[in-house]
C-alpha cells in the first residue's frame, strides 16, 4: 500500500510517517503544495494524507485537482484549524475522511486503514486477526467459526486496537475513539478498563488466540498469541 | 407601540382638544350672530308697528298678543329712564301646544302726546336643538376628519417608512458569516439616506472585526496545537520502540498526561472564543429531553465506573431555539460534572420542571463559592485535569441563548437551567 503525505510541518511530517511505517505502508513525502502537485502528477497512490494548511497553496485546491483526476485515491483531510466551514468544504469536494488535529497516531492509523479497506475492498470488510474474524459491517466477531457475543463498546475497543495490531493505543486514544470527543475532560480514562476487563474475559473464555496487554500508564497493547 | 398607531393616536388627540376648543367658540360665535340678526328683526318690526300706529289708531290698544306685538299706553313717568331691551322669554306656541322660547323687544314711542309700550316678539331658535344640532355635527366632523387621518396615515405610512422597514428586514435576516454587506433600498429623504450609509459602515465594520477574530482564532489554534500534537506523538512513539524501563515508561506517560491536560484546555479556550465571536450561527428549537436522553448514554461508563447511578425525573417537555451543537456542549458539561464531583455510590439526579432543568449531585458537603464558579480557571477539589473553563463555557452558552444558570447547595449540589 502506497501512502503519500502531504504535510509543512517536518517534525508532523516524520511522525506520521514513522508511524505508517511500522505498519509496512510505503511512504512518500511532499512538504510543500508544489512538491505535491508534482509528485501527483506522476504517481498513484492508495490514500493520501492532505494537509490543508499549506504555506504556499491552498490543500483544497489540491483535492479538487486530485478528485478532477478520477484516480479514485482515497483522500485524509488533516487539519489543525479545527475548522467546521474547511470540513464541509473537504467533505464536499470529495475527501473521505477530515483528521483534525492533534491525533493519535492510533486514530491516524485507524483511519487510513479504514479509507483503504472501502477503497481496496469493496466486498470483503473483515479483519482477521490469529483465529479471530471481525466483521466491521456485521459488527459481528467470530473464533474459529463460532460467534463471539460482544456488546457494542466492547466491539468498538476490539476493532480499534486490532486495527492497530502490535501498535501501542494510549488511553486517550481508546477512550476519545470509542467513547468521543466529549469524554476526553473526564477524571480518568480509567473507567475504560472494566471494558477491557470484560472483552479480555470473553476473548480468554471464546479460544481467541490474541491477548490485549495493558502498558503501565500509556495504554493497551493487541497481538497475536 | 407601533409608530403608525403613536402618530394616529397624537393626531386623534390634538385634533379633539382643537375641535372642543373650536366647537365652543363657534357656538357662542353663532348664538351672537343669530340674536343679532333676531335683534335686527325685532327693531325693524317695531319701526314698522309705530309707523303702522300713526296710520291706524287701532292698533294703539293691543293688550295681548296678536301678530306678534302689543302696545298699551303707559304713563308719562315711567318712560323717563326707559331704553330698548332685549330679552328671552317663554310664550305659549299653538302649534307646539308648548310654551316655546321666543326673543323679546320691550320699547316705548310716543304718539300724539301720549307715551305707548310695545312689545314685540320672534319666535327663537331653541337653544338646546341649536346645541344638540351642533354637537352631532361636530362629531361626525370629528369622526370624519379622524378618519381620513387614520387612512391617510396608513396609506402613505407605509410608503414612507419603506426604506426603514426593508433596512430592517434585511437586518434581521443579516449573517455576519455569510453575507459582507447589506443591500439598501434607494431613497430620496436625507434621514433615510444618511441611516442607510451609517448602518453600512456599521455592519462593515462588524463583519471585517468578526472575520479577523475568526483567522486569529484559527490560527491561534493551529500554532498552538501543532507543538502539542507532534510532543504527544513523538512521545508516543518512543515508548513503542519498547526500549525503556517500566519507571521510565510511567513517567513518559506523565508528561503525555499533562500535555493532553494542555491540548484539552486549548481546546476549550479555542471553543469560548469562538462562540464569544458568535461563531455558531445556527439555531433550532432543541429538545432538551432527547438530548439529556443521548448524552446519559453517552456517560453510562463512566458512571458505572464511579457506582453513579443517573436518574431522570420529570413529565415536562423543554425546549429551546439555540444552536444544537452548544446545546449538546452544555449539556454534557453539567453532567460531565456532576458525574466527577459526584460522590461514589450516590445518585446523579436530572429533573425537568416546568420553566427548568436541575442537575444535581451528593458530594463535598459544603456549598461551593457560587460567586467564582463560572469564571475562568476555578477548580474545585475533584482533580487536576478538570480544565475548570467547563462552567465559563456553559455560562457563555447560557448567555448568548437568554437562558440562565444558577448555582445552589441544600445537601445535593445543584445547578438549575431555568428556560
Amino acid at each position: 500500500m502506497k501512502i503519500l503525505i502531504i504535510e509543512d510541518e517536518k517534525e508532523m511530517l516524520q511522525n506520521m510517517r514513522q508511524t505508517l511505517e511500522m505498519e509496512n505502508f510505503l511512504v512518500e513525502t511532499a512538504g510543500t503544495f508544489k512538491q505535491a502537485v508534482e509528485k501527483l502528477g506522476v504517481y498513484r497512490y492508495d490514500c493520501i494524507l492532505l494537509d490543508i494548511g499549506l504555506p504556499d497553496g491552498n490543500g483544497l485546491e489540491l483535492l479538487a485537482e486530485i478528485k478532477r483526476s478520477k484516480n479514485n485515491d482515497g483522500v485524509i483531510i488533516v487539519s489543525a484549524k479545527d475548522s467546521l466551514d474547511d470540513k464541509i468544504k473537504g467533505l464536499d469536494l470529495g475527501a473521505d475522511d477530515y483528521l483534525p488535529k492533534p491525533f493519535h497516531m492510533a486514530e491516524l492509523n485507524a483511519r487510513v486503514k479504514a479509507v483503504l479497506r472501502r477503497k481496496k475492498f469493496e466486498g470483503a470488510q473483515t479483519l482477521d486477526i490469529g483465529n479471530l474474524k471481525i466483521d466491521i459491517d456485521k459488527h459481528t466477531v467470530q473464533v474459529d467459526g463460532e460467534e463471539l457475543d460482544l456488546n457494542r463498546k466492547e466491539f468498538d475497543v476490539l476493532l480499534y486496537l486490532g486495527t492497530n495490531e502490535n501498535r501501542l493505543v494510549s488511553k486517550s486514544a481508546l477512550a476519545e475513539h470509542v467513547w468521543g470527543d466529549h469524554i476526553d475532560q473526564a477524571d480518568s480514562f480509567e473507567f475504560i478498563y472494566s471494558q477491557i476487563k470484560n472483552l479480555r474475559k470473553k476473548l480468554t473464555s471464546g479460544g481467541a488466540s490474541l491477548e490485549i496487554k495493558a502498558v503501565y500508564g500509556m495504554g493497551y497493547k493487541l497481538y497475536r498469541l | 407601540m407601533k409608530l403608525l398607531n403613536y402618530t394616529s393616536s397624537i393626531f386623534s388627540g390634538i385634533l379633539f382638544l382643537l375641535l372642543s376648543i373650536w366647537a365652543i367658540l363657534f357656538y357662542f360665535e353663532m348664538l351672537d350672530e343669530i340674536y343679532d340678526s333676531l335683534d335686527d328683526g325685532l327693531e325693524n318690526h317695531k319701526l314698522l308697528v309705530i309707523q303702522r300706529a300713526h296710520e291706524d289708531p287701532s292698533f294703539l290698544n293691543r293688550p295681548e298678543f296678536e301678530d306678534g306685538f302689543t302696545i298699551q299706553e303707559i304713563k308719562q313717568n315711567n318712560i323717563l329712564a326707559f331704553t330698548d331691551s332685549y330679552r328671552d322669554t317663554l310664550m305659549y306656541m299653538q302649534n307646539e301646544k308648548d310654551y316655546e322660547p321666543v326673543r323679546l323687544l320691550e320699547s316705548v314711542f310716543e304718539q300724539d302726546g301720549k307715551y305707548y309700550l310695545v312689545k314685540i316678539v320672534t319666535s327663537m331658535v331653541e337653544e338646546d336643538d341649536l346645541v344638540k344640532e351642533l354637537f352631532f355635527g361636530l362629531l361626525w366632523l370629528y369622526f370624519g376628519l379622524i378618519l381620513s387621518v387614520i387612512l391617510l396615515n396608513n396609506l402613505l405610512h407605509r410608503r414612507i417608512w419603506k426604506p426603514f422597514y426593508k433596512l430592517l428586514s434585511r437586518l434581521d435576516s443579516f449573517r455576519i458569516d455569510k453575507d459582507t454587506e447589506i443591500e439598501t433600498e434607494p431613497t430620496n429623504i436625507d434621514e433615510f439616506k444618511l441611516l442607510n450609509t451609517q448602518v453600512k459602515i456599521l455592519l462593515r465594520k462588524s463583519v471585517d472585526r468578526y472575520h479577523v477574530q475568526k483567522e486569529f482564532i484559527e490560527n491561534a489554534s493551529h500554532e498552538l496545537q501543532t507543538p502539542l500534537a507532534i510532543s504527544i506523538n513523538k512521545l508516543e512513539l518512543l515508548v513503542e520502540k519498547d526500549q525503556l524501563t517500566e519507571d521510565q515508561t510511567e513517567k513518559v506517560a506523565e508528561v503525555i498526561e499533562n500535555l493532553e491536560r494542555l491540548t484539552r484546555f486549548n481546546r476549550s479556550l479555542l471553543l469560548l472564543s469562538k462562540i464569544e465571536n458568535r461563531q455558531f450561527p445556527e439555531m433550532e428549537m432543541v429538545n432538551f429531553n432527547d438530548l439529556v436522553k443521548e448524552v446519559v448514554a453517552d456517560f453510562e461508563d463512566l458512571a458505572s465506573y464511579r457506582s453513579l447511578r443517573i436518574e431522570v425525573k420529570g413529565k415536562y417537555i423543554l425546549q429551546h431555539q439555540m444552536n444544537k451543537d452548544l446545546a449538546r456542549i452544555l449539556v454534557t458539561n453539567l453532567i460531565k460534572n456532576a458525574l466527577i464531583h459526584g460522590k461514589e455510590g450516590g445518585i446523579v439526579m436530572l429533573e425537568f420542571f416546568q420553566n427548568s432543568l436541575e442537575i444535581s449531585n451528593e458530594g463535598v458537603n459544603l456549598a461551593l463559592d457560587s460567586e467564582n464558579l463560572m469564571s475562568r480557571f476555578q477548580n474545585s477539589s475533584a482533580g487536576k485535569s478538570s480544565t475548570g473553563l467547563g462552567l465559563a463555557i456553559s455560562k457563555v452558552i447560557v448567555e448568548r441563548f437568554g437562558l440562565k444558570l444558577s448555582y445552589n447547595f441544600s445537601g445535593r449540589h445543584t445547578f438549575r437551567l431555568d428556560f
